[in-house]
């Protein structure tokens, strides 16, 4: 019993990094219908500005810039020719992948690099230490921040209406191009955020992301499409199943039954956790 | 009908008579292996790009083939006693999944029959429920990850991250020596161009046809009275057949099997090779297989790093300016030449 | 032939068939009309198995069709097309009849190439005026021709029950024509349903018809009687005037 509790705070933070990985994929997934391999690159270049800063509260916004600025240049410079060709854009968003992961190994050396963390984040109360209590704070402020982003806020509702019916919207004069720019910069900021969470608990090395992004990816799907709601039920339960998975079985089958597991779910739930109904055909 | 086999016709001289006396043996083993990924790249060529399933496991498939193949070797040279990365890692008695691999004809046939178990158990559940697209990639891809963690993890069954190696002998040939090399090359030659054949009659087929319908509008495809999710799954299973006998191949070829040479991104690479060779015509799916295969080899042998930003660069300017490959080139230039 | 029974279909709380009863005969050529948002596609999309209903019970030939696949429903006999026609570009004419045709077979003896023309496709050739155009890509086909190629595809399945959605909407006066001439030969030996909002094409084409309002059955019966009758008129005056008057 005090196993499956002393666990809880591991399984919560991984939760936490996931949620912030996979929201920024659920709305540029959900706007764009846009698979960005890139993504994962976005988490190393937040830890890497961690690295460089040495900074926990200076990291945090420079982080969300650099790696938003990244993503906004990706989004501008080659997905936007891509659009309506998802599974093209995957394979072109991994060379970008490759690309920036051999920069990182150049510019930083391939061994991993550690951050200190900053002292008053050391302890903890009771079996909940500090780092992995700041992570989780991290990514509900970063839930909170986009649900009021998107409910709150003009340029937010725009947002939606992008999202819900990309070619009315632009027909009642909003400019879709323009909020994919902005969809693009807080997705990947968020990335960028999930790197700098990621120093508390690890090292950081310039295949970081990869580590990441399939999980991130199987939260996107599991949580359905576009969904805020159903991204942060899938990542609470993918992150929580997949550390007692490694608790309670091998290490190396945790994995497995996380894929296991979300096949499974797609048997009771195509269309992910929280669907939207299209009559549509296609 | 002679005409139209005439390309085929001259490049299998090529490979089966030219290759083998031009070539040295060093060289030709190499090509031995770009040929063992070709053939991973027909089964890529035939899901993606006929029937729209872009898969990023195919590694899986290609591992389960190779494992199988690998796992009859050791066998085979220790005389059905443990195999020598057992003895370092400690394991006392040989497992029982490992027992039955020691006789060759299982060991093949569960190199291609896993492979299309799996797809077929995977496809049936993800395609009944009309998982498609990106969703299918992602899952395909998530697969592959979970893979090598796995393997490397069960050390005493697999070898863990060094995987298994020093193979000596193939049916009592020495693996070492060039003729029997060229046996192999030979063989793995061979068994492309039947399977080359065999799947270009499957595109041209009206299976072929469906596929394409199911690829362009799955939910059309279900209107006219078909089961898309039974197309694909069998399209997909077939695909895991030819990656698992690739994988087979690939073993005694190379000389090593281990979780790198089947994860997330060797996986990747190879439908990277497709989409450079040109995705909707087989010929072009296994013509980039072999020129990848080619200039990894070359540029990772003259600048290592380099070689990742060439890759990357390639990709992306392939995926911009020629998205039907190095095949979507050829035919442009015939048609401008011909108009 | 086919019965529904009380179809109930809500989509997040909105009725878009509010208990529908219907019953069309063996040979029946029944006409289905209605302002936007009537229902009638609804309709055919629960009949061929495209949206579960909440309620009711929908019986064709014999059997029970909610609850079945979509391909199932095809297997059945009953074939449909839709408001904007999918063919398959990439395939010629002939290659999508001939997919078409085929929908019996084992999936394994369809390894084989195609050799020769069967009768149905042939058939469906003739009918459809598609003839000419067999060997083109399908994606060279205008409009008119896609309408034709997708009825000649349900054709060639030889399926008892028709059901066709709006296949006149956007076609010129020729187009029309001749589309209401392939719907009367076809009506000679099969059950047909047609979806259609052309007032005109009504007039020339249609014996039966059932009006839907709101997810209901407003009136069923001839033309004449149909267009005479005050809720009709008062419903399509109501919404869309045009429609009503006619062209």
């Amino acid at each position: 019993m005090t196993a499956v509790v002393n666990q809880l705070p591991i399984g919560l933070s991984i939760a936490a990094v996931l949620l912030l990985v996979a929201l920024g994929l659920t709305v540029t997934f959900g706007q764009m219908g846009v698979i960005n391999m890139a993504h994962g690159e976005f988490i190393m270049a937040g830890a890497y500005t961690a690295f460089l800063l040495g900074d926990l509260l200076l990291a945090l916004p420079a982080a969300f810039v650099v790696a938003g600025l990244m993503g906004l240049a990706l989004e501008r410079g080659a997905i936007r020719h891509f659009y309506g060709r998802p599974l093209d854009t995957l394979l072109l968003t991994w060379g970008v992948s490759l690309v920036l992961q051999q920069l990182a190994r150049d510019l930083f050396g391939a061994p991993n690099v550690q951050v200190p963390a900053p002292s008053w984040l050391s302890g903890g109360i009771g079996i909940l230490p500090y780092n992995r209590l700041f992570i989780m704070a991290l990514a509900v402020a970063g839930v909170a921040g986009i649900w009021l982003y998107l409910t709150r806020t003009r340029l937010g509702r725009r947002t939606q209406a992008v999202v819900q019916n990309r070619r009315l919207a632009a027909t009642s004069g909003i400019d879709p191009g323009r909020v994919d720019m902005l969809t693009f910069f807080i997705g990947s900021g968020l990335a960028g955020l999930a790197g700098v969470a990621l120093t508390l608990i690890g090292p950081v090395g310039p295949a970081l992301g990869t580590y990441y992004i399939v999980d991130a990816f199987l939260v996107v799907v599991a949580g359905g499409l576009g969904q805020l709601r159903g991204a942060v039920l899938a990542a609470v339960g993918l992150g929580l199943l997949n550390s007692y998975a490694e608790f309670w079985s091998d290490a190396s089958l945790a994995k497995v039954l996380v894929f296991a597991a979300v096949i499974g779910f797609l048997q009771v739930r195509p269309q992910g956790l929280v669907a939207l109904r299209s009559r549509a055909l296609t | 009908m002679i005409k139209r086999n005439l390309p085929f016709a001259a490049i299998a001289v090529i490979a089966l008579v030219a290759a083998p006396l031009l070539l040295e043996p060093f060289r030709l083993s190499l090509l031995a292996k770009y040929l063992c990924y070709a053939i991973v790249a027909l089964g890529i060529g035939l899901a993606w790009g006929q029937g729209g399933m872009l898969t990023l496991g195919q590694g899986v498939f290609f591992g389960l083939g190779g494992y199988a193949m690998a796992m009859y070797l050791k066998l085979s040279e220790s005389g059905g006693g443990l195999p020598d990365f057992m003895v370092w890692s400690g394991v006392e008695e040989l497992p029982a999944l490992w027992a039955p691999f020691a006789n060759p004809v299982f060991a093949l046939t569960m190199a291609v029959a896993g492979p299309v178990l799996l797809a077929v158990v995977l496809g049936t559940l993800v395609f009944r429920q009309r998982v498609r697209g990106a969703y299918f990639a992602i899952l395909t891809q998530a697969l592959a990850a979970a893979m090598v963690i796995l393997l490397v993890g069960q050390q005493g069954l697999t070898g863990g991250t060094n995987g298994m190696t020093n193979f000596f002998e193939l049916f009592g040939a020495d693996l070492a020596d060039d003729s029997t090399q060229r046996v192999l090359y030979l063989v793995v030659a061979g068994v492309l161009g039947v399977l080359y054949l065999a799947t270009r009659q499957l595109v041209n087929s009206r299976f072929g046809r469906l596929l394409v319908a199911v690829r362009d509008g799955e939910d059309r495809v279900r209107f006219l009275g078909y089961d898309p999710a039974l197309v694909k799954t069998v399209t997909f299973a077939v695909s895991a057949g030819l990656a698992g006998l690739a994988g087979a191949l690939f073993v005694p070829v190379v000389g090593i099997i281990s979780p790198a040479l089947l994860g997330v991104v060797p996986s990747l690479e190879l439908v990277v090779a497709v989409a450079v060779g040109g995705r909707q015509v087989l010929a072009g799916a296994v013509l980039g297989a072999v020129v990848m295969g080619y200039a990894q080899t070359t540029f990772s042998e003259q600048f290592a790093n380099g070689w990742l930003y060439l890759q990357g660069a390639l990709f992306i300017l392939v995926m911009t300016l020629a998205p039907k490959g190095i095949a979507g080139i050829l035919g442009r230039l015939r048609r401008a030449r011909t108009a | 032939m086919l019965e529904l029974r009380d179809v109930r279909v809500v989509f997040d709380g909105f009725h878009a068939l509010d208990g529908v009863d219907l019953t069309v005969a063996d040979g029946e050529l029944r006409f289905l009309i209605g302002p936007n948002g009537a229902g009638k596609t609804t309709l055919i999309d629960v009949i061929t198995g495209l949206t579960r209903p909440a309620a009711g019970r929908v019986r064709f030939g014999g059997y029970d069709l909610v609850g079945r696949k979509e391909h199932q429903i095809v297997r059945l006999g009953v074939g449909r097309t839709f408001q904007t026609s999918v063919v398959f570009e990439e395939l010629t004419v002939l290659e999508n009849l001939d997919l078409a045709a085929c929908f019996r077979k084992p999936l394994w003896s369809l390894a084989g190439r195609r050799r020769g023309v069967s009768d149905a496709v042939a058939e469906a050739l003739a009918r459809t005026g598609l003839e000419p155009l067999a060997g083109r890509s399908a994606g060279v086909l205008s409009h008119g021709q896609r309408q034709w190629l997708e009825i000649g595809m349900l054709l060639a399945q030889r399926p008892r029950l028709l059901l066709l959605d709006e296949p006149v909407a956007g076609m010129s006066k020729d187009e029309r024509d001749r589309t209401g001439q392939l719907l009367t030969e076809i009506a000679d030996d099969h059950t047909v349903i047609v979806v259609e909002h052309d007032m005109e094409f009504l007039r020339r084409h249609a014996s039966a018809v059932t009006v839907l309002h709101e997810g209901r059955v407003l009136v069923e019966g001839s033309v004449e009687q149909v267009s005479a009758d005050p809720r009709v008129q008062e419903v399509y005056l109501g919404r869309r005037p045009s429609d009503a008057v006619g062209k």
